[in-house]
């Protein structure tokens, strides 16, 4: 029986692996949350993996706003029993269902929207949480954005929604790594206080200062699903290092969607053991 | 002279509020988004029987569509509603991710479509959405002529799986097709059999194309009047059995030629069975402001255009 400790550590090789082969993807973001899907999906959410369906009535669900950081899902979704971990190596590869950006297009087990492009996920995430309301369903919804991603409007307009009809059975956690493709956030377009800016838009604010030790990831998690059914939507900012793991990739914007060549690989590997057998 | 009459004109847009009603009442799954424009689509029956099935987003048109989207994981089967406009041009990205390429079972419903928005001008009158929303992989397109087609159409969409986009309109019109007729998604109905030509015509044309056939008749030219109230999927057949018989075709809509169904009758033709094709439709320009039938008129839009459009395609 593997520990919750084993996951992070192989499915930082699971990305650079997979990503690595096409020479496509996007590891920086995916290494920086992998602390946080670990927690995740193996000690919060209350799923049924053997036997996904895409109507997911009495489960917990989870929604990928910043789709690009597919690989972290699908090494997680795999390891947790969605589909085979050998499916893996498809990544970004012709007729894969593992595709660049998550999609239902092809039926993949564990994805209920396709996300890729920005600032949608929020929304969906608050339909799904009216349904489930709806549905005298208890379980809850989890969401998760880029911090660059906030920039996008359609955020907002979700945040406003779901701060004003108290959507209350809703879990958003921002990955706030301070990077983005063009630079810091800071450089491309400062985003001030992430906090009081949920705050305001009537969301039960958390701070996460470590996103990357899990123990911290675990108890925040928690925390949040007791402040649920309280009148007011949960939101996490969760501070991460993009590339954490990889002492040459973290903390830069440099690996949001750059794959390590040969040589960057083997280095990188070194750095995370295979505790959970690679694919 | 086609045996229609206009039981007493009606707008379309209230063919899909009572529709929507009669939803509520029939089918306990659907429900109904709104972004602030309740009482222009005719919701507000439906919002006040149905106060929990009801959720009214604020100016928020991506939003809505995204939460549209959200509603469908739980088995909710959710209809939109705002401008068309709104509905199409202004979430197109949104409609494109999370719901057709995610195969979500949304009803996007659109009023106010095209030039018979009338006074508000340019800024309202989307003359593209057809096009839009045709090109989207899997999205079926539906383009009621009267209230009694929009209503049937409403009704008909609960049970069709999938994401689908119904236009509909502001404007009082003639209100001429049966009203228990239930509605067939994906087959045309020829209204007016004949010989020497086919007008095509979809939405508001439909009963100007019915009005043109009489003057038409009245110059012993025999006109077959097809409305396509589906858009997509098109019933190819029904257009190349028509055409089989009359040779030529002018087609009728309140909408740009480029992406309309001129486009898509001229390109079904060309691959299949080439013949001469008019289009009733707008010619690569916006709108304005102006009463509908000022529009309909100077933009060439109603039955004395579709006549002189068929007079034309019958010397080529």
């Amino acid at each position: 029986m593997a520990s919750i400790y084993d996951y992070p550590s192989q499915i930082r090789r699971d990305i650079l692996r997979m990503v690595h082969k096409p020479q496509s993807g996007h590891p920086g973001g995916s290494m920086g949350c992998t602390e946080f899907f670990t927690a995740l999906y193996f000690e919060v959410l209350r799923h049924n993996p053997a036997a996904f369906s895409m109507d997911g009535r009495g489960e917990d669900l989870f929604f990928l706003s910043n789709g690009h950081i597919s690989p972290v899902l699908y090494s997680t979704l795999a390891r947790a029993g969605y589909f085979p971990v050998a499916e893996l190596s498809t990544f970004r590869l012709i007729n894969t269902r593992l595709q660049g950006h998550p999609t239902t297009h092809d039926g993949l087990p564990g994805v209920r929207i396709a996300s890729g492009s920005l600032g949608q996920g929020l929304s969906v995430a608050v339909g799904a949480a009216q349904a489930k309301k709806l549905n005298g369903d208890n379980h809850l919804v989890y969401t998760l954005h880029g911090d660059g991603e906030l920039q996008e409007g359609q955020i907002w307009e979700a945040a406003m929604y779901a701060g004003a009809k108290k959507v209350d059975n809703l879990i958003a956690t921002v990955d706030a790594n301070g990077q983005q493709i063009d630079g810091s956030t800071d450089e491309v377009l400062p985003m001030g206080d992430l906090g009081a800016k949920f705050a305001a838009f009537g969301w039960d604010v958390m701070h996460l200062e470590h996103g990357n030790d899990l123990d911290a990831v675990r108890a925040v998690l928690r925390e949040a699903g007791t402040r649920t059914g309280k009148g007011k939507p949960v939101v996490i900012i969760m501070k991460t290092a993009m590339g954490h793991g990889v002492d040459f990739m973290a903390g830069t914007h440099k690996w949001h969607g750059v794959a390590p060549n040969d040589d960057e690989l083997v280095r990188a590997l070194a750095q995370c053991p295979e505790t959970l057998g690679d694919y | 002279m086609h045996p229609y009459t206009n039981q007493g004109s009606q707008d379309t847009r209230s063919g899909f509020g009572a529709g929507l009603l009669e939803l509520g009442r029939r089918n306990p799954h659907v429900v109904a988004l709104c972004a602030d424009l309740t009482g222009s689509l005719k919701m507000d029956a439906f919002a006040k029987e149905f106060p929990d099935r009801f959720f009214q987003t604020g100016i928020a048109e991506a939003h809505m569509m995204g939460m549209a989207a959200g509603l469908t994981i739980g088995g909710w089967i959710p209809f939109t509603g705002t401008f068309a406009n709104f509905s199409t041009g202004r979430v197109y990205d949104q409609i494109r991710q999370s719901i057709a390429y995610s195969d979500k079972n949304v009803k996007i419903c659109a009023s106010h479509a095209g030039l018979t928005l009338g006074e508000d001008g340019a800024t309202h009158q989307i003359l593209e959405d057809i096009g839009l929303m045709k090109m989207l992989p899997g999205m079926t397109v539906l383009v009621p002529a009267d209230y009694n087609q929009t209503k049937a159409a409403t009704i008909a969409l609960a049970d069709h799986h999938g994401p689908a986009y119904l236009r509909f309109g502001r404007p009082k019109v003639a209100n001429f097709t049966p009203a228990d007729k239930p509605f067939v998604i994906g087959k045309a109905d020829v209204l007016v059999e004949g010989s020497d030509l086919t007008i095509a015509a979809t939405g508001h044309l439909v009963w100007e194309a019915l009005e043109a056939s009489n003057t038409l008749a009245a110059q012993s030219i025999s006109a077959e009047v097809i409305n396509f109230a589906t858009i997509k999927p098109f019933d190819t057949e029904a257009l190349l059995k028509s055409v089989t018989k009359t040779g030529r075709v002018v087609t009728a809509e309140e909408h740009q030629r480029h992406g309309g169904l001129g486009d898509l009758v001229a390109q079904t033709l060309g691959m299949h069975r080439p013949a001469p094709v008019e289009m009733v439709a707008v010619n690569d320009s916006f709108g304005e402001s102006g009463t509908p039938a000022q529009l309909m008129d100077k933009y060439g839009l109603n039955a004395a255009a579709i006549v002189e459009a068929a007079l034309k395609v019958r010397n080529r």
